[in-house]
């Protein structure tokens, strides 16, 4: 049995999509329920494939290559312990963003539904190409239905932020484009034959000052997407005009891509050059918690608020992956799931609170609790695993980073720790103004409670939040392997490359050990 | 029966969760039902676990039950499990007993609250949090209950939201608390990074093994303290703990009297073998106590707000205990807590059955001569005031005395002072709240004395239960001066706590017994001329010292200090750097860059007019530019 | 037999003209005109060439240019037809819609 189910995953969406092309467009509920459909039998599928993956082992698994225009370009997919979480996390955010759009969309509702299909293959691509030329076709094609998503279901100033965050995007991509294909040619040279096998490349062993350049714009590109200060401000205006379905994959897991790209590329590719470029790196990292969370302590929108929530969590996040050892990366990987729930189901929470009262101004709000004490209950407990709150998932992620930075450089950890006070700080005092406190304005008044359908979608990620805080071990059991072979791997590299220092691409023997993804591949039912 | 000690956090919790998904479904009585004995389960177990833990040997402690591996990854190994201990013991029946009767009477006081369920279930979690606390065999576990108990706090104090007061006391204490988490959380990082665990057990190895400096402990030790001036409202993160009486009052009584506030106090003497290797951070521990007990006594002097006295009296309390666990006799401090929680919560809850006689007034002033309306109240609350003050033969006496015997035998004449003073001020403010509350003139509003009553029987049942162990508590470590052997406490919790005592000679600890009681009784006496024989007095002292009366009044305007000190920067730099480096810098930047872009698009634009014959002369000019280029 | 260069002297006056024609003339079929002018000459020079090197390609040239001449005369006639009925006018100065 050889089913392609990998290629399922990532091409089920935008077959999906295709489909609906066909469908009437009055047939709103149709839509919607056969897009719901479409990410649940996805859904059902990623699950199927996390059953059936190893972890016990850090090669590549469910891989699928064929040749495709040639000359090293080939269709070539796997996931293994970094990505599989990425991929899930992904697949079980598409229904419960579809759920929250349901009353929320009423405009052009085809088309939407056709974006956030499409929008879905393009992330799972990113995350499961193993072919470079691949990972940058989905790496572009995502931004395609991401503009489209805010520019057409935008809030006011929706052209503004979506031409922002699709430029900003684009300078970083574009770079790396020149990067990787720079990164082709010296393969070619080096070993006579094409390839943009990811793994292939991290064989590649360049002279320094060669990796400062190609590292420099991998890292920028990267460093838009996370985003590090100071190439953050897309990111507040692309959240606060974005739908909430919107707000919610790019937070939860657009802005992985930046983290996983560190990870996957300019980690293993340039260990040389990271280590000459580390200490900035961090110190940018530790700007942006500390920024991040003092200027999300004095948001007056709301979601501008959690965007800014966000810049400092992924801060901590790269600072993270910046320590280069394995609790820290860990740690990193298993924060990037929290906060992508966390952060998500906060947007999902102001969403629904938006979607009653069309505004996003915390002024506006105050005393809410009163009126929606399931809302209330839900929110502070998405509010609480954004803080880190030991119990939910947070805190996990939290301390295993901290733990990882500490051992790498302990000052920075004790800078990096005010994000436990910052966090508290601007999260407790917006609940407190939002949820809290007299009623002021009549319309609060008029609030009705959570319905059915938004209880439904939340508490998918209410129970994962309690789980992944009290059982986490699953998780880090499936990703420890991966990452201690990536951590091992850099520390090698960097001493090989200090002894070839000035000889130009040397490749060393390809060990022959189970390294080799082809061997896995026959080996996979 | 012992190995079943693991049990005890799980009734709260399971109750926590049956009222949390079904809460608003289920009667008021089933709740509180269960809520209680949920409560009274986890007191039972913990009994069992206690008297068979006197028949196990001191070779087999801790009991240690692992659960499952928590966090796993590289080095970074933490199991959830749960300790069973001589300390452990002492905080679990406190916490579980002294919480039971809060939660009977809880059924009393919240009676008539629209959220009932939602009150119990706080209530049972904090349980849960606060066993964990106690009952982790190590430091990450255990800071999962401290930050639990934190969040209840949070939850409690701002248990009614809609009130603007209780929703920021709420959110203050939980940042406040967050100040101290912090250091707790890397003094947690550097205890792991340097050996490899946090276990309780890994670390005392470690330090037996030497693998300490003291320099090291020093500086773990004052992490660690940080921690817990924050959770135990020490100088200079006390300042959360006043506001929190903005809670129910069965919640001032059990969360910021008798056991989540000494959290820190516990975590200290828990960690004592670390302390003991640093003589500065040891110090550093009383000195801060002793500072705390006289500061936060002073502004208790002339609060009018019958639960503020009680908070700041709360809060120079755990000053005396940290004295205590600083000057290295944690048994002292230990034996402090467990006595404060009595006499502590009685006083919270006999507050709480005054507020609740006068429909919710708190401001003493509208009070006075309620002793006759309000008898089953009034003697609990003077026993509670009588042991708080240090009067010999009940409970507060023998614990503050054996704080302050140590710091004296110890050479910390400087402590012993503070504390001496502090014991003054402490009995004056009590007996200031007793005369002004239950004495002298009826200042009553005429509406609150037309409700008037007694409290039901619910309340004033546990009051008398408290009231008993306020009396009796002392007599498990009596004082070396009645004789030998009778500090049983002490000897008791030996497997645990390490330090070694100083002693001092019996007529040396006579003396000192006689001056604690002296100041004691003449701060009764202070009070009684200035509120029951020459009621004058105080205003005219008022007057005479304005400044120093309106700086006592105003609580040394350290709240205003710390707004204006730390919170107002934060907050206007933060919106400072907001728009002008955020959105002008930076935004500016990226705008800028396409301005300029389309700039030069317009600039660029003037060469396509539109008029074919300009195309066409370009063209030509071009081919026979190219034409020249290619011929030359 | 006629040199070849005087065809292709013929074909650079033609071509000349053209360009003139094209710079002097204000309306659009005029200058259309000369454009056509153009391509002739065009046309010659390869047929000259063609026969002169004894290769058939150039003739060839020739054949798709006069065809590609004739569509594009059909599709500008139409064009200059459109500009007429909207503005009134085939002045080249007067059309300008393409301004940036």
């Amino acid at each position: 049995m050889n089913i392609p189910l990998l290629s399922f995953i990532v091409f089920f969406p935008l077959a999906g999509a295709l489909f609906l092309i066909f469908v009437n467009r009055e047939n709103e509920k149709v839509i919607r329920s056969l897009t719901l459909i479409f990410a649940l039998i996805n859904l059902a599928a990623s699950l199927w494939l996390f059953s059936g993956f190893d972890g016990g082992t850090h090669a590549l698994q469910f891989v699928e290559r064929h040749a495709w225009l040639g000359k090293g370009i080939e269709y070539h997919i796997g996931v293994d312990g970094i990505s599989i979480f990425l991929l899930l996390l992904t697949t079980f955010l598409l229904p419960i963003t579809i759920l929250s759009s349901w009353t929320y969309i009423k405009d052009k509702v085809k088309e939407y539904h056709i974006f956030m299909l499409v929008l879905s293959s393009g992330i799972l691509g990113v995350f499961v190409s193993m072919n470079m030329f691949l990972f940058y076709v989905f790496w572009e094609a995502m931004l395609i239905p991401m503009y489209f998503l805010i520019g057409i279901w935008g809030g006011k100033r929706k052209i503004y932020a979506t031409v922002k965050f699709v430029l900003f995007t684009m300078i970083g991509s574009l770079l790396m484009l020149v990067a990787i294909f720079f990164l082709y040619n010296q393969y070619f040279k080096a070993q006579g034959f094409h390839s943009f096998f990811i793994f292939d490349l991290y064989q590649l062993v360049l002279p320094t000052n060669v990796q400062i350049p190609l590292f420099l714009a991998f890292a920028l590109a990267f460093a838009i997407k996370v985003p590090l200060f100071p190439f953050h401000t897309w990111l507040p205006d692309a959240h606060v005009e974005a739908p909430t379905a919107g707000s919610v994959i790019l937070a939860a897991v657009l802005l992985k891509m930046g983290a996983y790209g560190f990870l996957r590329f300019a980690m293993p590719m340039f260990p040389n050059a990271l280590s000459k470029f580390l200490p900035y790196l961090a110190i940018l990292a530790l700007i942006s918690i500390i920024y991040g969370g003092l200027m999300a302590l004095i948001q007056k929108d709301v979601k501008s608020l959690v965007a800014y929530s966000s810049v400092s969590h992924m801060g901590l996040i790269m600072l993270a992956v910046f320590a280069l050892n394995l609790e820290a990366i860990e740690g990193a990987i298993y924060q990037m799931l929290n906060h992508g729930l966390s952060t998500g189901a906060l947007f999902l929470c102001v969403g629904i609170l938006y979607e009653r009262t069309h505004t996003r101004l915390i002024d506006d709000y105050g005393g809410v609790s009163k009126q929606m004490p399931v809302f209330s209950a839900f929110f502070l407990i998405c509010m609480l695993s954004s803080v880190g709150l030991p119990g939910l998932n947070g805190f996990v992620g939290e301390i295993l980073c901290l733990f990882g930075i500490f051992q790498a450089n302990k000052v920075l950890a004790i800078l990096g720790v005010s994000t436990v006070i910052l966090a508290a700080a601007y999260l407790l005092w917006m609940f407190k103004r939002v949820m809290q406190g007299p009623i002021v304005h009549e319309r609060i008044r008029s609030l009705k409670d959570m319905n059915k359908r938004e209880i439904v979608y939340l508490v998918p990620i209410v129970l994962l939040m309690f789980f992944m805080g009290i059982y986490p071990k699953p998780f880090l059991k499936k990703i420890e392997p991966s990452v201690s072979h990536l951590v091992k791997r850099f520390e090698e590299r960097v001493l090989l490359t200090d002894k070839t220092q000035g000889s130009d691409y040397i490749l060393p023997e390809v060990k022959n050990d189970q390294d080799n993804p082809q061997e896995k591949e026959d080996q996979n039912p | 029966m012992t190995d079943l000690f693991w049990l005890i956090p799980f009734f709260p919790i399971l109750s926590t969760f049956i009222l949390a998904v079904f809460g608003t479904k289920l009667p008021k009585k089933y709740i509180s039902l269960q809520a209680c004995f949920a409560v009274f389960a986890s007191f039972a177990v913990s009994l069992i676990s206690f008297l068979g833990l006197l028949k196990t040997g001191p070779e087999q402690l801790p009991l240690l039950k692992t659960l499952f591996s928590w966090i796993t990854a590289g080095k970074f190994q933490i199991a959830f499990s749960l300790q069973f201990d001589s300390l452990t013991a002492v905080m679990t029946l406190i916490v579980s007993g002294v919480g039971f009767i809060i939660h009977v009477y809880s059924i009393g006081y919240m009676a008539k609250d629209k959220s009932y369920a939602r009150f119990f279930t706080y209530m049972n979690l904090f349980t849960f949090s606060m066993l964990m606390l106690v009952m982790s065999s190590n430091l990450v576990l255990m800071f999962v209950g401290w930050e639990g108990v934190g969040l209840c706090s949070y939850l409690l104090i701002g248990f009614w939201y809609e009130k603007h007061s209780a929703s920021n006391a709420g959110m203050k204490a939980f940042i406040v608390n967050r100040i101290g988490d912090a250091g707790f959380l890397l003094a947690i990082l550097f205890l792991f990074v340097h050996i490899g665990s946090v276990e309780f057990t890994a670390i005392n190895q470690a330090i037996s093994g030497n693998m300490i400096t003291a320099g090291f402990a020093t500086l773990v030790g004052i992490l660690l303290f940080v921690g817990a001036t924050g959770k135990s409202a020490q100088i200079p993160l006390y300042v959360w703990l006043p506001d929190a009486m903005e809670g129910p009052t069965p919640v001032s009584a059990l969360i910021h009297a008798a056991t989540m506030v000494t959290a820190g106090v516990y975590m200290v003497a828990r960690m004592n073998m670390l302390y003991s290797l640093s003589t500065t951070a040891g110090n550093i521990v009383a000195l801060v106590g002793a500072l705390t007990a006289v500061f936060a006594a002073s502004m208790a002097l002339t609060q009018n707000d019958i639960k503020r006295v009680l908070a700041y009296s709360t809060i120079s309390q755990l000053g005396y205990m940290f004295i205590g666990c600083g000057v290295g006799a944690y048994a002292a401090g230990i034996f402090h807590l467990y006595t404060h929680a009595f006499f502590k919560s009685l006083l919270f809850l006999a507050a709480g059955s005054v507020m609740h006689a006068l429909s919710g007034e708190l401001n003493m002033q509208k009070m006075g001569g309620l002793k006759k309306y309000l008898p089953r109240t009034y003697y609990p609350f003077l026993i509670g005031a009588i042991a708080i003050a240090g009067i010999p033969f009940l409970s507060g006496f023998f614990s503050k005395d054996a704080i302050l015997t140590s710091a004296y035998a110890q050479g910390n004449y400087l402590v012993w002072a503070l504390g001496i003073l502090g014991a003054v001020m402490t009995a004056f403010y009590m007996f200031r709240l007793i005369f002004m509350t239950f004495h002298g003139k009826e200042r009553l509003e005429p509406e609150a004395k037309k409700h008037l009553h007694e409290s039901p029987p619910v309340m004033t049942l546990p009051l008398a239960v408290l009231a008993f162990f306020a009396v009796v508590a002392g007599y498990v470590s009596l004082p070396a001066v009645f004789g030998k052997n009778l500090d049983w406490f002490g000897r008791f919790l030996e497997p645990v706590i390490h330090g070694h005592a100083h002693h001092i000679s019996l007529g040396m600890e006579w003396l000192l017994i006689f001056i604690s009681v002296a100041v004691a009784v003449l701060g009764i006496f202070i009070a009684y001329v200035f509120y029951i024989s020459k009621t004058h007095l105080p205003s005219q002292l008022a007057q005479k010292f304005p400044f120093l009366y309106r700086l006592l009044f105003n609580k040394y305007y350290v709240d205003e200090a710390y707004n204006a000190l730390f919170i107002q920067p934060a907050v206007k730099g933060s919106e400072l750097v907001y728009k002008h480096f955020d959105l002008k810098v930076i935004d500016g930047a990226v705008n800028g860059a396409g301005k300029s872009a389309n700039a030069v698009g317009k600039l660029l634009s003037f060469l396509q007019t539109g008029f074919i014959k300009d195309y066409a002369l370009i063209f030509l000019v071009g081919a026979i530019l190219l034409l020249g280029y290619l011929l030359f | 037999m006629i040199p070849t260069s005087y065809f292709i002297v013929l074909s650079a006056l033609l071509f000349v003209l053209g360009i003139v024609a094209f710079f002097v003339k204000k309306d659009l079929i005029t200058q259309f005109l000369s454009i056509e002018v153009m391509l002739n000459a065009g046309n010659l020079a390869f047929i000259a060439f063609a026969k002169a090197h004894g290769l058939i390609e150039g003739q060839i040239i020739v054949f798709f240019i006069i065809t590609v001449a004739a569509a594009e005369a059909a599709v500008g006639l139409a064009i200059i037809l459109l500009i007429y009925k909207q503005k009134k006018t085939i002045k080249s100065e007067d059309v300008n819609l393409m301004k940036g």
